[in-house]
């Protein structure tokens, strides 16, 4: 059994359903992706999984317990969420926005102790964000942005971490090294990783489980030679997708695809 | 580490800075009097028409001044903080007109309101300006975009002040009421300030016990839930926090805009965009404007009073206007 799965999951505004009866499974220590069209609820559904907006109905189930029943701060200690482009904070230095990251931990006035210092300081090395320390925020790069609010959630040292489309607006080059840090943080400190990608060539490269999502529900999960198909590709997308084997990775690709139109 | 001990350092500047501030607005005013008076009128028994002029008249005024000054502040950085919106301030978001026309109307209704009564009317009307202005902010989607928000919070006071105006006029107290909100300093004694200096403490001490939740709010709303923040309960209190500040500071001096707006802008020139620094920086800095702003009221053409809300006025519509243009960027 799965720590962490949605059971019957509608989520939406009034009468208006975004993901409606959704129900899947987060495989523990994997990296997850969710791929889909715009406004098929895959970054809804991923709030709503990490209680930033409510459901209408089902539930979301971490651990056996209902998370949207669960105390906030102790859920804070379990998963950690970066929120697509968050806004930055110029004024805070990099040292200072990580060290937020030890809030479920702290109580009363909040002063860092010994471990929360340990924490943030390892969480810098390992995004490689420690040169930039005493660096305000918005005097970085994109990339480096990114790197900081990742170490940001480090900090938080949940097992699980969500992902909004982590490589927003970052070149191809940052985009991989975003991607790279997440899976070697998969890989050697087995956290669980579920993350909101656009590209398709990297949520197969990157992901061992893939859920494609259409108008709200689940038409495809499973590893990546199950979901990077052409019959569901042209299912979730509407595109006539050709698939090739990534000569290095030996995963599967999109190599060029085309529009269907008019059915 | 580092920036803590450099926060240090400029706190107590600014509370070297407040200190001699508060010194100088009671040495000088219509009344001559010495530094020898202030020293008398504040460490000693002795009595005299300069010292109590100094004991009955500008030292409540000052302390006035001071926890005005903060409470605006304070208040502001909050309002921006929980907004992000660079543009906040208690007097552009309809809590200064609602608490006007609430006192207004209480003047007219409830003639015999003691001054704790007139207080907490001051609450009710900024309560209800404030939710006025965010309900005419909610009623579409993005309606908290800073220029919404201002503009729906334009509309609400002039609604409100007319509404002040009108109850004024139908009443026959027009007089009361401007010598209320258009009164500024003038005739701060020890028994107002001893019904608002509570209210305004508690508003501070709150406001500095959640500076470390409001930074983490200013941040993201959905970095602050996923980090395990209490949101909806946070900002309630941190509302609450906002109308006990504003309603008490209009309680006290009328209308007075702008503070609430400048003061987080300096502050965080000085100390950056964590409020663990801007909210204990605010009150300072809110407190020595008040001052400078009071003294000068008091100076530039004695005998008469320039007033406070005037000489803040014209401090502060430059700088409304170089946020406006630089779109908030000092706020980013």
């Amino acid at each position: 059994m799965v720590r962490l799965y949605t059971d019957d999951l509608s989520i939406g505004y009034g009468e208006r359903l975004i993901v409606n009866e959704l129900s899947v499974q987060i495989p523990d220590q994997k990296i997850t992706t969710i791929i889909g069209p715009n406004g098929c609820g895959k970054s809804t559904l991923l709030k709503a999984i990490t209680r930033i907006i409510s459901h209408q109905s089902g539930s979301v189930i971490l651990d056996g317990q209902n998370v949207a029943k669960e105390n906030t701060k102790q859920l804070a200690k379990k998963m950690a969420i970066l929120p697509q482009t968050p806004e930055s904070a110029s004024g805070l230095t990099v040292g200072e926005l990580v060290s937020y990251g030890r809030f479920p931990y702290q109580t009363g006035f909040g002063r860092l102790t010994k471990k929360d210092y340990e924490v943030v300081e390892w969480a810098l090395e390992v995004t490689g964000t420690k040169d930039f320390k005493y660096h305000p925020v918005a005097a970085l790069s994109g990339g480096q942005r990114q790197r900081v609010w990742i170490a940001m959630a480090l900090a938080q040292e949940t097992e699980i971490i969500f992902l909004d489309e982590p490589t927003t607006y970052l070149d191809m080059a940052h985009q991989l090294e975003v991607l790279e840090l997440l899976q070697k943080l998969n890989r050697e400190e087995k956290r669980t990783i579920v993350m909101v990608l656009h590209d398709l060539n990297q949520a197969a490269r990157f992901a061992d489980y893939i859920v494609a999502l259409k108008a709200g529900q689940i038409v495809k999960a499973g590893n990546c030679e199950e979901v990077i198909t052409q019959e569901v590709l042209q299912d979730v997308f509407n595109i006539n997708a050709e698939i090739g084997t990534d000569p290095r990775t030996n995963k599967p690709m999109c190599i060029t695809y085309n529009l269907l139109r008019g059915e | 580490m580092k920036t803590s001990i450099r926060f240090s350092i400029k706190f107590i500047i600014g509370l070297f800075l407040l200190f001699a501030m508060f010194i100088v607005a009671m040495i000088f005013g219509a009344a001559e009097t010495s530094i020898q008076d202030v020293w008398n009128a504040l460490f000693s028994d002795l009595k005299s028409d300069q010292i109590n002029i100094l004991r009955e008249i500008r030292f409540p005024r000052e302390v006035g001044a001071i926890v005005v000054g903060a409470a605006l502040a304070v208040s502001g950085a909050i309002m921006q903080g929980i907004t992000r919106n660079p543009l906040a301030d208690p007097g552009l978001l309809g809590l200064t007109s609602g608490a006007n026309a609430a006192l207004a109307v209480t003047l007219a209704f409830l003639p015999t309101t003691n001054y704790l009564g007139i207080t907490v009317a001051c609450f009710i009307g900024a309560a209800v300006g404030a939710i006025m202005v965010f309900s005419i902010g909610a009623i579409k989607k993005g309606g908290f975009s800073p220029l919404r928000i201002v503009l729906a919070g334009a509309a609400v006071s002039a609604f409100l002040y007319a509404i002040a105006d009108g109850v004024g006029i139908f009443f026959k107290i027009s007089k009361d009421v401007s010598m209320w909100t258009a009164g500024g300093l003038i005739g701060t004694n020890w028994s107002q300030l001893n019904i608002i200096i509570p209210f305004i403490s508690i508003g501070i001490l709150i406001a500095l016990l959640l500076s470390r939740q409001l930074t983490i709010l200013s941040l993201n709303e959905e970095v602050a839930v996923g980090l395990g923040q209490k949101t909806v309960q946070i900002k309630t209190i941190l509302f609450i926090v906002v109308i006990l500040l504003a309603g008490a500071s209009v309680a006290l001096v009328g209308n007075m805009a702008f503070v609430g707006l400048m003061v987080p802008h300096i502050v965080r020139a000085i100390v950056g965009t964590d409020y663990r620094f801007i909210i204990p920086m605010s009150i300072v800095v809110g407190a020595i404007l008040m001052l400078i702003a009071d003294t000068l009221g008091r100076t530039i053409n004695i005998p008469y009073e320039t007033p406070v809300a005037a000489i803040i006025a014209i401090m502060g519509l430059p700088f409304f206007l170089l946020i406006v243009r630089k779109g908030g960027g000092a706020f980013q």
